[in-house]
């Protein structure tokens, strides 16, 4: 009975001590099955939602590279495929179109007092998700090469392309700059970032209606086709995985990808040379803008409209035990930019900052921007290879935007 | 076969195809009509790390009402079919009536994406499949003469790259044509051009697709020939070559015209095979310079956030009316020969 009585008043202590903060970790009822893109630092993500979750937990994670493409299809069906869906500011909103993610506030008043405040998604009023970390695309050069030929580090996409044209001709490298251009979203993505460069609008202002044939995105056409001339000649079948490989094959003095490709790039394996020869910079700005020409991204974490109650408290749980661990973080600094509390930056954090602070814009989160990145993956192709005018392509976009819009009811 | 045994005979098969094919064709026929209900909008704050901003949002709710009055979408007709992206009538009639000069009316046609990709399409399909039936005729005829002891080893290497799945097989080959791959390495030393890249234009991505395809293809065509030629009578061959006629005359004379209705069930299968040609598109990377239609079809409803079930829908049914549209001839010609052969 005394037994009884002690263990009582601690439980009551602490609760009391944690009032509205359950301890997220330790899930022993429910299942959870997240669905998440695959790249290296969600990987260390999940192992510590998976450490989160605990030994007894029922938890199951699906990395994907096609997770935009399942994620809609896999979260209609009733139950859910999947509990739980690491989202972005780009595949949050087709999920948001279809109610297909539950609004969190309970489960954030309950698990979430160790979240930063800027760590919640709210549209509405409601909190959708639990952001954990931010990204962009930014600049990646080789220190050595840029210094033996005497090319300061450029801030400028004119400049980007006179120092790769320098180091070709120096006969350095036959191809030295990379970036995604994977037809497909890869490529969408890169015209997104250099049409915003230029200050671009996707849509006329207040309508679903496509705006990007105009001066600004022949401009940005004309700069990405400059950029592949000096990239290798498969681009269009290299995404960003692609890309790390030749850069760490020490094909590639300057690129523009992912501030979370560092958590590969900079580990401990591959060839150290060209790891210890790699820098990060800044975004450059192009065509005079003032807005480094790239996107901000958050990723986060957000929980299934249909699964049960149960299975949605258990992944909340497991998420939200990792996107508050300041461990995670603190132990891998350099893996990205986390908005966890009590980060302390590592060294590869500058470029996302210097994003943030010169008021790069946030990938567009218009409930139609999905199909004109579609639009834009696959008509820019035939102008890259030369095969027709910047304003035909930017023509083409517009025509499949419209017919796929209109399919979809937004004209 | 009396017709009321055949009936028989053939009713579960028959019931399985309402089923499994009837049927489904029916509903994305059904669904082809249709577009989705109109979305509606409201502007909402959104707040992230980087800031509140005002932007607008599709209601839910107010969709949900709208979608449960009306399951299926928009009744739209035929209007899926004639838009843009499918067989663009109104795009066709104004480039006819702005051209200067066919070939610009010809660009203009094929840079529309159906008609590109039903360019791809046929050009696969009428590339691959003739190389097939003759290497697979060949290879057959060779197998045939080897000794027992090695006849089992030879034919299960030879039917091997029909055993690989396509999608691993045509991986294995892209990345054995990249330019630091053996194939592709070696074709730049053969060529003596550093920069040459089979996957940089579409010319060489469509012809090692060809290729690609006929590899894949032909251990079918070899295996029906090889089965064939068991077949074939020895009395009329033993004759020929005492009358002194030589190899290549009693192949000619004898060999070919009996396996003359097995060649056209490989080329009506082939045929069928290539119109639908996808997995090597996607092994290769090769989807921004060939698209086919299966391709288009995948696009619709994979690579968007949201599937365009109107859109591949109607995709399909164009697929269906090319495959039966380039059969015909094929079983035109099938018929008549059944009907002379009674």
């Amino acid at each position: 009975m005394k037994k009884l009585i002690i263990a009582l008043l601690i439980s009551f202590a602490s609760t009391s001590v944690f009032a509205g903060s359950h301890s997220p970790c330790g899930v022993t009822s429910g299942s959870i099955n997240i669905l998440a893109n695959e790249f290296t630092t969600y990987r260390i993500f999940m192992d510590e939602v998976k450490s989160c979750a605990g030994p007894d937990a029922d938890f199951n994670v699906t990395h994907s590279v096609d997770h935009n493409k399942l994620q809609v299809a896999a979260l209609s069906a009733n139950p859910a495929e999947f509990s739980a869906k690491l989202v972005t500011n780009g595949s949050i909103t087709p999920l948001m179109n279809d109610g297909l993610i539950r609004p969190l506030d309970d489960l954030v008043a309950k698990y979430g007092s160790n979240l930063n405040e800027n760590q919640k998604i709210t549209i509405d009023g409601k909190i959708y998700a639990v952001a954990f970390m931010a990204n962009a695309q930014h600049l990646w050069y080789r220190e050595s090469i840029l210094n033996d030929l005497g090319i300061a580090v450029p801030s400028t996409y004119e400049e980007v392309i006179a120092a790769a044209e320098k180091i070709k001709a120096a006969g350095v490298m036959d191809n030295p700059y990379a970036g995604a251009f994977k037809s497909g979203w890869n490529l969408g993505q890169e015209f997104v970032n250099m049409y915003l460069g230029h200050g671009g609008e996707f849509f006329k202002s207040g309508s679903a209606q496509p705006n990007v044939n105009n001066e600004k995105g022949v401009a940005a056409l004309n700069v990405i086709k400059k950029l592949t001339e000096l990239s290798n000649p498969d681009f269009l079948t290299q995404d960003t995985n692609a890309v790390k490989e030749e850069w760490e094959s020490g094909n590639v003095a300057l690129m523009h990808i992912w501030n979370s490709g560092a958590a590969s790039l900079l580990d401990d394996e591959g060839d150290q040379d060209i790891k210890a020869d790699t820098r990060l910079a800044p975004s450059p700005t192009v065509g005079g803008g003032n807005k480094p020409a790239t996107t901000l991204w958050w990723d986060g974490i957000a929980i299934a409209t249909n699964t049960s109650d149960e299975n949605a408290e258990a992944s909340f749980r497991a998420l939200v035990g990792a996107a508050s661990s300041t461990d995670l973080a603190n132990n891998n600094p350099n893996a990205t930019v986390w908005l966890i509390k009590g980060y302390t930056p590592g060294d590869t954090a500058g470029p996302v900052v210097d994003a943030a602070s010169r008021g790069t814009t946030p990938y567009p989160s218009f409930p139609h921007m999905s199909l004109m990145h579609g639009a834009l993956s696959t008509e820019l192709v035939e102008f890259l290879q030369g095969n027709e005018s910047a304003e035909k392509a930017l023509a083409d976009v517009e025509a499949a935007y419209i017919a796929k819009a209109t399919e979809q009811g937004f004209l | 076969m009396p017709h009321r045994t055949f009936f028989w005979f053939i009713l579960p098969t028959a019931l399985a195809m309402i089923l499994f094919i009837g049927l489904p064709i029916v509903s994305s026929f059904f669904q082809s009509l249709h577009i989705e209900n109109e979305q509606v909008l409201m502007e909402v704050e959104n707040c992230d790390p980087f800031g509140c901003t005002t932007n607008v949002r599709v209601d839910v709710e107010a969709t949900e009402k709208i979608e449960a009055e009306n399951p299926l979408g928009r009744f739209n007709g035929f209007g899926t079919y004639t838009d843009r992206n499918h067989l663009a009538f109104d795009e066709i009639i104004e480039a006819w009536d702005n051209k200067s000069s066919i070939g610009e009316f010809k660009d203009i046609v094929l840079n529309l994406p159906f008609y590109k990709a039903l360019l791809f399409t046929l050009t696969f399909c009428f590339a691959v499949t003739p190389p097939v039936i003759v290497l697979g005729f060949i290879v057959a005829l060779s197998v045939n003469t080897l000794a027992k002891s090695l006849k089992g080893l030879i034919v299960f290497g030879t039917i091997l790259p029909m055993i690989v799945t396509p999608l691993i097989g045509s991986l294995v080959l892209f990345w054995m044509i990249d330019s630091q791959g053996i194939i592709g390495a070696s074709i730049q030393i053969l060529f003596d051009d550093p920069n040459l890249s089979l996957k940089a234009s579409s010319n060489l991505t469509w012809i090692t697709l060809i290729i690609y395809g006929i590899w894949h293809n032909t251990p079918f065509a070899f295996v029906v020939f090889y089965a064939a030629l068991q077949t074939v009578p020895q009395d009329p061959l033993e004759a020929a070559y005492i009358d002194g006629a030589t190899r290549f005359e009693r192949v000619r004379f004898i060999v070919i015209p009996h396996l003359y209705p097995v060649a056209t069930f490989i080329m009506l299968i082939c045929l069928m095979d290539n119109f639908r040609v996808f997995e090597p598109i996607i092994g290769f990377s090769a989807e921004g310079v060939a698209q086919s239609l299966s391709w288009m079809i995948y696009q619709d409803l994979r690579n968007e956030n949201k599937m365009l079930f109107g859109s591949a829908g109607a995709t399909s049914m164009l697929t269906i009316l090319g495959i039966a549209f380039l059969l015909t001839p094929v079983l035109i010609r099938t018929w008549k020969e059944f009907k002379t052969e009674r």
